[in-house]
C-alpha cells in the first residue's frame, strides 16, 4: 500500500488531484472515447494500435495490458474513467473493488454486507 | 415568484440503472433499495413541482478532464443523456428551462459565483437515475435545470462553498417572477470507495450523522476539508457535496418528509432523504 504523505494522506487512497490529472491524461482521455461504441470496439480489434493512438506512456501501456486496476491508478487514472475500460469487458465495480483488494468477488461482496451491520 | 417545495436527495449509482433494465426492482438485493422511493412519488404528486433542479456530478459524459467546471449550469431548451460505455439503456431527453436557467446564472454570478455556462449538455446516470426513480414511466412532468458540481478532480469545491452555492440558488429561484414549484435534487453518495487498496469503504456512523445534519445542523458538513470528507465517506462519497447544494436552498428548519439508507447497492451506502422547508 503506497505510503500516506501530505498531498495524499489517506492511507489505500489516491486523491485525484492536479498532479494526477496531468500524469494521467492520456490514459484517461483514451478510456473518455470509449463513451462511444465504435471506439469500444477499435480498442478489442486492434489494442496496440489504439493505446498508440493515445500516445500511453510504457506505464499505462503496461498496466492496460494487465487489466490491473492499481497499475492504472498509479499510472494516473481516475476511478470514473477506468469504468468506462472495465464495461467492455464486461466488469462491475464489484469485481473491480474485489481485483483492488485481493479479495474474491463474494468476499468483497460480503466486506460490504458487513459494512450495514 | 417561484417557490421550492423541497429537495430529494439520493445516491445515483449506475448499477441502479441495470436493475431497472432487468426489472430487478423486487429481488431480495434490490428491493430495500427501490422500496424507498414510492414514499418520495406519492410526494412528488402531492407537491406537484413544475421544474426540478438536478444537482449532481457528471463522470465523464458532458466533461472530460480538458476543461473541468468546478461549477457548471445547463441553459439548454433539452438535455440528452447518452452511451456512457457500460451498456445501461438511455432515457428520453428532459425538457429544459432556458428562461429560468438564465435567471439563475444572472443571479449566481451577480453574487460573484463564477459559472461556466452550458447551451449545449448531455446528462449522465447522476442526473437521470434519480429522475427514473421519481418518474419510472420516464414520462417527466418536469422541466428541469442541470446544476454541475466538480466531485471528480481535485481541488474540489468545498462543502462549505457547496452549502453557500446552495443558499444563492434558494435566492434565485426566490427572486423569479414566475409561479413555478420548484424541487431541488441532490444526487450522489452516500459513503463509498471505487478505487485503490481502500475499495469498499463505507462507513455508516458518518452517513447517519450526515443525514441526520441534513435536518437540524445543515452546516455541519462544512466542518471538513473535502480531504476529511474523502477519509470519512470514501473517494466517492465526496459526492455529498451535491446534498450540501441541495440543502443550501432550504431554509434553516425543516421538515423530514421521507429518508431511507441501506448498505449496500454495488459498492455504496445507498441514502434517501425528503425535505421541505419549515416556516
Amino acid at each position: 500500500m503506497p505510503t500516506p504523505n501530505a498531498r495524499q494522506p489517506v492511507p489505500g487512497t489516491t486523491i485525484f488531484d492536479g498532479e494526477q490529472a496531468r500524469k494521467g491524461y492520456a490514459l484517461n482521455k483514451m478510456c473518455y472515447s470509449f463513451n462511444d461504441a465504435a471506439n469500444r470496439r477499435a480498442f478489442v480489434e486492434n489494442e496496440e494500435a489504439y493505446c498508440a493512438s493515445y500516445g500511453l506512456n510504457p506505464e499505462q501501456r503496461q498496466a492496460i495490458r494487465n487489466r490491473n486496476v492499481l497499475q492504472l491508478i498509479r499510472a494516473g487514472g481516475n476511478a470514473y474513467y477506468l469504468a468506462k475500460f472495465a464495461g467492455i469487458f464486461g466488469l462491475d465495480m464489484q469485481d473491480i473493488g474485489a481485483q483492488q483488494t485481493g479479495l474474491t468477488k463474494d468476499q468483497f461482496r460480503a466486506k460490504l454486507a458487513a459494512a450495514g451491520r | 415568484m417561484a417557490t421550492i417545495v423541497g429537495t430529494i436527495t439520493t445516491s445515483h449509482v449506475p448499477a441502479i440503472g441495470g436493475a431497472i433494465a432487468k426489472g430487478l426492482q423486487g429481488d431480495p438485493y434490490w428491493k430495500p433499495f427501490f422500496d424507498g422511493f414510492p414514499p418520495v412519488r406519492e410526494w412528488l404528486a402531492r407537491v406537484k413541482p413544475d421544474v426540478i433542479v438536478v444537482v449532481y456530478n457528471d463522470h465523464g459524459l458532458n466533461f472530460f478532464l480538458d476543461k473541468m467546471p468546478t461549477f457548471a449550469v445547463g441553459a439548454a431548451p433539452e438535455y440528452r443523456n447518452a452511451d456512457e460505455g457500460w451498456g445501461i439503456p438511455t432515457v428520453p431527453p428532459f425538457q429544459g428551462d432556458p428562461e429560468l436557467s438564465w435567471h439563475i446564472i444572472d443571479s449566481l454570478v451577480g453574487e460573484e459565483f463564477d459559472l461556466t455556462t452550458c447551451q449545449e449538455m448531455v446528462v449522465d446516470h447522476a442526473f437521470t437515475l434519480p429522475m427514473a426513480l421519481c418518474w419510472p414511466d420516464l414520462k417527466w412532468l418536469v422541466r428541469t435545470v442541470p446544476v454541475c458540481v466538480n466531485t471528480v478532480q481535485g481541488p474540489l469545491p468545498s462543502a462549505a462553498r457547496c452549502y453557500r452555492l446552495g443558499q444563492a440558488i434558494g435566492r434565485a429561484i426566490a427572486s423569479w417572477p414566475g409561479d413555478e414549484r420548484v424541487v431541488v435534487m441532490g444526487t450522489g453518495g452516500l459513503s463509498h470507495q471505487l478505487d485503490g487498496e481502500r475499495a469498499g469503504f463505507i462507513n455508516k456512523d458518518f452517513d447517519l450523522q450526515f443525514m441526520d445534519s441534513m435536518i437540524g445542523n445543515p452546516a455541519w458538513a462544512t466542518r471538513y476539508s473535502t480531504t476529511e470528507l474523502v477519509e470519512l465517506s470514501g473517494t466517492q462519497g465526496v459526492e455529498l457535496l451535491n446534498w450540501m447544494v441541495a440543502r443550501g436552498t432550504l431554509p434553516e428548519r425543516v421538515r423530514k418528509q421521507h429518508a431511507n439508507y441501506h448498505i449496500p447497492i454495488s459498492n455504496t451506502a445507498s441514502g434517501l432523504m425528503v425535505l421541505e422547508p419549515q416556516g
